[in-house]
């Protein structure tokens, strides 16, 4: 018998692990800076990120009235960033939501009910999926359906599938033999109850990490088509974006580089530590 | 030679489903292909003979029949902007690109072996500590913004290496080599992130198993004990994460190429991309995904031949 020093649920526990962790606040801290940013863009800036062009200070260097500098239509670099956030926010989310929409139900299925489908039809897609380099693949889907943003958003997410469909399908396939998934099918329930009700939730912490450490992806990717030229248009503010534009002004105005990139590599560390932070506190093999 | 044949038929119903896909992926394009291709302001006639070039007018199992019927004998297509063989632009472009790859590759193994090691000898120290920060670094910061931090350092401020460009290896080794430094580094650090994670935690995992101890116990120099005994079967799954990485290079090259203006693989999908030259994008894309699926069959082989449980163990079942 296991005892049991002080009870607790589950949520505090994992909180309490989560929070021991030092780097893990920090990511934590750095995502939720993003979200708030994404939010109250327009109460941290005046100017508009599109329509406010300052003719008499184009490609103007940090400081003054412009903390952060302005691009080549005399746009403020820092209001550009804030507005940015939106977008970086929403690459981080959209790509992976659709994978898990689409992936998640996929592997529950194909691990839990197996056979030739999930052998010879699923396991195979998700090997060729595989085999396109994601890069390669995104910037291929991303032209064939048209570039834009969303398109872009659409591309990255189908990349991502094969990876949630087999980490799905593996721990779906490690848990439909416990004693308690026997005994839920043993009192009658459906198969549909017992994947979602029952499996679902038991896959949920593996798929969190794996979630959070694909928005980290997710948006180096979207950045990477965006300066490409095949994500967000240049007058949206993404940060992509705005370090194509930057490319022509390496050599004589090399600020307007450094803080797009600067912010996209914050925000990745961010994501990055807080999937490094979730593993830790949920996996059981990892001790206090 | 079992699991060669195994690993090799195992592969095919895997690159046929990547035929498909990547047949399909012209499919995708939003209404008729020809018009897409020609764009909006073509002549009928020039669209029903772009239709016909296409063998758009037949049904789709035979235009994937005969399109799978000409990929298998070498002939990827003619590229819809100048008639050039597919073959040859690939041809031309590959071996800039492999360069960059192997390069990269060396970089990543430089930065993720040492590092990777000195981890796992030292957990939980400030070299640990170091180190695994210096992977998250490189696993956060886009290597294509490092890249243009590169330039701006090396090549503008301190003007020492060239901002961009490209010089064949035959034609100038010295320049070959000035040129490719900046683009193989800023690839190089991203590719060693995941690469050092590898290496530490499957050095400690060796570390922690009873042959060491046995040397620990008999008093080896620790020297001894990790590079004599640990980090050969530490190399093991080390190996594999290569071997995908690699692989994986051919996307990650697709942005460095671009900012530092190289004629390589990458650049020929982006350029055939905003050509509208779909042709030429979905053959290389179609070689990228056969490239790694050769790869992978490599290092499973290379895996096998490496560690004996595996040969054995599949052997003696």
């Amino acid at each position: 018998m296991v005892e049991f020093p002080e009870r607790r649920s589950m949520l505090s526990i994992f909180i309490r692990r989560y929070c021991s962790n030092r780097q893990a606040i920090l990511g934590a801290v750095i995502v939720g800076l993003l979200l708030l940013a994404a939010l109250c863009a327009p109460l941290l800036t005046q100017y508009d990120p599109v329509y406010d062009q300052d003719y008499s200070a184009v490609l103007a260097s940090p400081g003054g009235t412009h903390i952060f500098g302005t691009d080549d239509l005399g746009r403020d670099t820092f209001t550009r960033l804030v507005y940015g956030s939106r977008l970086t926010a929403a690459a981080a989310i959209l790509p992976v939501a659709f994978a898990f929409c689409v992936g998640v139900p996929i592997g529950l299925y194909s691990g839990y009910k197996g056979g030739f489908i999930d052998q010879w039809i699923i396991t195979r897609i998700v090997d060729a999926l595989q085999a396109f380099p994601s890069m390669v693949l995104a910037l291929a889907l991303a032209a064939m359906l048209g570039g834009g943003f969303m398109n872009a958003m659409l591309a990255i997410g189908i990349g991502f599938l094969p990876a949630f469909i087999r980490i799905t399908r593996a721990q779906v396939i490690q848990i439909k033999n416990l004693e308690y998934v026997q005994a839920a099918r043993s009192i009658g329930c459906s198969d549909l109850r017992i994947a979602v009700v029952h499996i679902l939730p038991n896959v949920m912490p593996t798929l969190l990490v794996q979630i959070t450490l694909a928005m980290a992806s997710a948006i180096i990717s979207e950045a990477g088509l965006s300066y490409i030229g095949l994500g967000a248009s240049p007058e949206q503010p993404s940060w992509g974006s705005m370090l194509r534009t930057a490319q022509s002004y390496l050599g004589t105005q090399p600020w307007v580089a450094f803080f797009p990139g600067l912010s996209i590599s914050i925000v990745v560390l961010g994501f990055n530590l807080m999937g490094d932070g979730l593993r830790r506190a949920l996996d059981p093999k990892i001790k206090d | 030679m079992k699991i060669i044949i195994k690993r090799i038929a195992a592969a095919i119903p895997v690159l046929f489903i990547v035929s498909i896909m990547v047949f399909l992926m012209l499919q995708l394009l939003p209404g008729d292909p020809a018009t897409v291709i020609l764009g909006q302001e073509a002549t009928p006639e020039a669209v029903e003979a772009m239709r016909e070039q296409l063998g758009l007018n037949q049904p789709l199992l035979i235009q994937y029949l005969h399109w799978l019927g000409n990929v298998l004998q070498g002939n990827l297509g003619q590229s819809l902007v100048d008639g050039t063989s597919v073959n040859d632009l690939i041809a031309e472009r590959l071996p800039a690109t492999l360069e960059l790859a192997f390069g990269s590759f060396l970089v990543a193994l430089l930065i993720a072996l040492p590092c990777g090691i000195l981890s796992a000898a030292r957990p939980n120290t400030v070299i640990d500590h170091f180190c695994t920060f210096i992977s998250l670094i490189g696993m956060s910061i886009p290597h294509f913004w490092l890249g243009m931090m590169c330039i701006i350092l090396f090549a503008v401020e301190l003007g020492i290496l060239p901002a961009s460009g490209y010089v064949p290896f035959f034609d100038d080794p010295v320049e070959n080599l000035k040129t490719i430094i900046l683009p193989v580094v800023a690839t190089g650090f991203r590719e060693s992130a995941v690469l050092t994670r590898m290496v530490r935690s499957s050095m400690l995992e060796v570390m922690q198993s009873d042959y060491i101890r046995t040397a620990k116990a008999k008093g080896l120099g620790e020297r001894t004990i990790l590079f004599g005994h640990a980090l050969k079967n530490a190399m093991i799954p080390v190996i594999t994460t290569s071997g995908i990485m690699l692989a994986g290079l051919l996307g990650g090259l697709v942005i460095t190429e671009t900012i530092f203006n190289i004629p390589g693989y990458g650049k020929l999908i982006i350029d055939s991309v905003f050509n509208r030259d779909f042709i030429t994008v979905q053959s290389a894309i179609l070689v990228s995904a056969v490239f790694v699926v050769v790869v992978n069959i490599a290092v499973d082989i290379l895996y096998a031949l490496v560690d004996p449980r595996i040969r054995l163990g599949k052997e003696g079942a």
